[in-house]
């Protein structure tokens, strides 16, 4: 009942994407640990937002997903950052 | 495509689309209070680093681990339905499971030590502390509590995916509320991914 031919993720793509995961943690740990003063949250962030998108790339199949739910997935954390930036000028403007 | 009268039609990927918007609410529940806890620790840096030292690293990035692993077990044994080695699927979403018991067991430690020191919701110890340092961990008992809530219903939903590939129910052909699940399963890894960073690494 597939309207399309199916990708299938071999068990060695997702061992590869979780050890890439594993070393992305360990870099966040030890770049914590030498404190980077006000840089540190940011890099903290970056990482796992890094993170985050290897997770909805690999293990979640958006590689190989279609094209409109590729683009709601985006649009969706794109509204998600405008509403981030909206508060913290409302924040900081008031 | 043709379908006799008594087979069912399932489209997946519509069934998969919905599920996508479900996680899209999920994302902005958990958004915003990652929003007031941004916010907050603009306000009251000072507390929420005296409060954030009070977390032990070590069980965040223990439970980090034990989540990442179990979503790759989850991931995989999507890969074993869609080779039709539904044993192979059983026995990852049983590994799966038996990690979120074991995030849920550091998580009752976890808890538990906080309890102990009368540092909960609502404590005389908690009202003594500095306003910042309440909102930290009124922040950090809410986020990791609904995100606690969210391991077990998701252990309950891949414990009936179990149940279902044991039955045959869900087969190399019919697979969407294994997918599903493990969607739903990876939501609550990749949310766990921010909070890591944010309560129990950056001081």
């Amino acid at each position: 009942m597939k309207n399309h031919e199916t990708h299938i993720t071999s068990y060695s793509q997702n061992l590869t994407v979780l050890i890439t995961l594993l070393l992305l943690t360990t870099t966040s740990v030890l770049a914590v640990k030498f404190h980077f003063g006000a840089f540190t949250v940011a890099i903290a962030l970056i990482i796992a937002s890094i993170k985050a998108a290897i997770v909805l790339t690999y293990f979640m199949h958006l590689k190989f997903e279609n094209l409109l739910l590729r683009l709601m997935v985006g649009g969706v954390f794109l509204l998600f950052a405008i509403v981030v930036v909206i508060t913290f000028i409302d924040y900081y403007f008031r | 495509m043709s379908t006799t009268e008594h087979s069912e039609y399932i489209d997946s990927d519509t069934g998969k689309m919905g599920m996508w918007l479900f996680l899209f609410t999920e994302l902005f529940l958990f958004g915003g209070l990652f929003i007031v806890y941004a916010v907050m620790r603009s306000k009251y840096s000072e507390d929420f680093h005296q409060a954030a030292l009070e977390l032990n690293a070590f069980i965040g990035a223990t439970n980090t681990v034990v989540l990442l692993v179990s979503s790759m077990t989850v991931a995989m044994s999507l890969t074993a339905i869609q080779k039709n080695r539904p044993n192979i699927a059983i026995g990852l979403i049983f590994i799966t499971l038996i990690l979120a018991g074991v995030f849920m067991m550091n998580k009752y430690f976890e808890w538990g030590h906080k309890f102990s020191l009368h540092l909960y919701p609502g404590s005389d110890v908690m009202k003594s502390l500095p306003h910042g340092e309440i909102m930290f961990f009124g922040l950090y008992f809410m986020m990791t509590g609904l995100h606690a809530l969210h391991v077990i219903i998701g252990g309950v939903v891949l414990t009936i995916v179990m149940f279902k590939l044991k039955s045959g129910k869900i087969n190399q052909d019919h697979y969407l509320l294994q997918e599903n699940g493990a969607l739903y399963w990876h939501l609550v890894d990749l949310i766990w991914i921010f909070l890591f960073p944010l309560l129990y690494l950056i001081t």
